[in-house]
């Protein structure tokens, strides 16, 4: 038996027991997964960073209030009671974590990848950050400063990336395209 | 409390194993998880994401590591259902039993510490709440952190104990997560973020020019000055 059948088997087991006892509607399963899937992800994080590199007065708004500028694109619901943005500039390297647990803003980036959960990334981050974000391929020249944003409330960070240099001439679409989850979460730059 | 759950700072993990283009859900399992879980708030097994956590940091140090994300929140699931008596542990043997699983695998958490339901109800919406009581501490502020760690559920991380910080934004006051998560009512706090320089964490091991900060409730805090720490 697979390390994975255990937790499929008592998943079932108590999905029946909870079905049995009219708590759950089988249909719930296929509903987290189309919202995870198609609704609620990294692209609506992207959305925001692509409309703050074209819109000065957005950006602002963004920077002061991220709550209010979600709300802007009608994005909210579980996991996100304030938003925080942080801006990368030429001085300053913003990276997310939760240490204690896996808090992440799942209104903006959707439900966090693997690695964003496991003991590797949660230990070294806040420890080592310039060796880990270099291990991600994004090495910092000394001269930045690191910031590690561990979000042990209620509060969730999403990145400001830097605009790409090579992205003049990109419509604010176009230049969703290029945000990537990782660079929200400031282990990457687009 | 000290549990395995409260990972910062510690060493021996390797590299941060990535996978290209993940799903949202790897296994139709996890996704059953997640739905469950949010079944299991609907029905009164838990009131508060608080409560859950704590659940989650009493699962057994090897199975918190191994067994993956959801996996804790498999176990988490369970404790929960468990404790606020929806699913009874030998109905549940005996559904595993019955779909080929292994009954005797151990599963869910310890008991808490200090067992006691959530019995009252958000006083709000979300987390955040109004008090009485202005903010004892403003941006700029130097703070010291709790030297001592809590038997029970708390958001200050070991690393971070002890140590000397800068107050850089107040998010006004916030539900308490040390006594919400054990039914001892909201208790709301201010909630503070806090930025500690890499230096003051890990002393000459630091890398330069790091910094890392921390969202922390007025109760983990006191004022720091130079004369209280020579």
């Amino acid at each position: 038996m697979s390390e994975q059948d255990w937790r499929a088997i008592r998943a079932e087991a108590i999905e029946s027991l909870l079905v049995e006892r009219g708590l759950l509607d089988p249909a719930d399963v296929d509903r987290v997964i189309e919202t995870y899937n198609d609704r609620v992800g990294p692209m609506n994080g992207a959305r925001m960073v692509a409309r703050a590199w074209c819109d000065p007065d957005f950006k602002a708004r963004l920077l002061a209030d991220g709550t209010a500028a979600m709300a802007e694109f009608d994005f909210g619901g579980a996991q996100t009671e304030k938003l925080v943005v942080v801006e990368n500039t030429p001085d300053t390297h913003n990276v997310v974590v939760c240490t204690l647990c896996s808090c992440y803003p799942w209104a903006v980036l959707g439900l966090p990848p693997r690695w964003y959960k496991d003991p590797a990334y949660r230990s070294r981050i806040v420890r080592e950050p310039r060796r880990v974000l270099a291990e991600f391929g994004l090495v910092l020249d000394d001269d930045v400063r690191v910031r590690v944003w561990d979000s042990s409330a209620e509060v969730r960070y999403l990145v400001l990336p830097r605009r790409p240099a090579d992205a003049d001439g990109l419509d604010e679409a176009a230049l969703a395209q290029r945000v990537t989850r990782d660079a929200m979460i400031g282990v990457a730059q687009p | 409390m000290d549990g395995i759950h409260d990972l910062g700072g510690r060493a021996g993990f390797g590299p941060v194993e990535r996978e290209a283009d993940e799903p949202a859900f790897h296994e139709r399992w996890e996704a059953r998880v997640f739905a469950m879980i949010g079944a299991a708030a609907a029905a009164g097994a838990y009131r508060n994401a608080d409560q859950f956590r704590h659940a989650i940091e009493r699962i057994r140090p090897d199975a918190y590591l191994c067994d993956g994300y959801y996996g804790r929140w498999l176990a988490g699931l369970e404790t929960l259902l468990r404790e606020a008596g929806i699913v009874q542990a030998d109905e549940l043997r005996a559904r595993i039993a019955a779909l080929g699983g292994d009954p005797t695998r151990p599963g869910g958490a310890r008991p808490a510490e200090a067992p006691d339901r959530v019995a009252y109800p958000p006083a709000g919406e979300g987390n955040r709440r109004s008090v009485a009581a202005a903010p004892v501490f403003a941006e700029g502020d130097r703070v010291r952190t709790a030297s001592f760690g809590v038997s029970g559920h708390t958001r200050l991380p070991a690393y971070a104990r002890g140590r000397r910080g800068t107050v850089t934004t107040w998010h006004g006051a916030w539900v308490f997560p040390d006594s919400n998560a054990h039914g001892r009512g909201e208790q709301p706090q201010h909630l503070y973020t806090v930025v500690f320089d890499g230096v003051d964490l890990w002393g000459a091991a630091a890398e330069p020019g790091t910094a890392v900060s921390l969202d922390l409730f007025e109760p983990y805090l006191t004022a720091w000055t130079a004369e209280v720490d020579t």
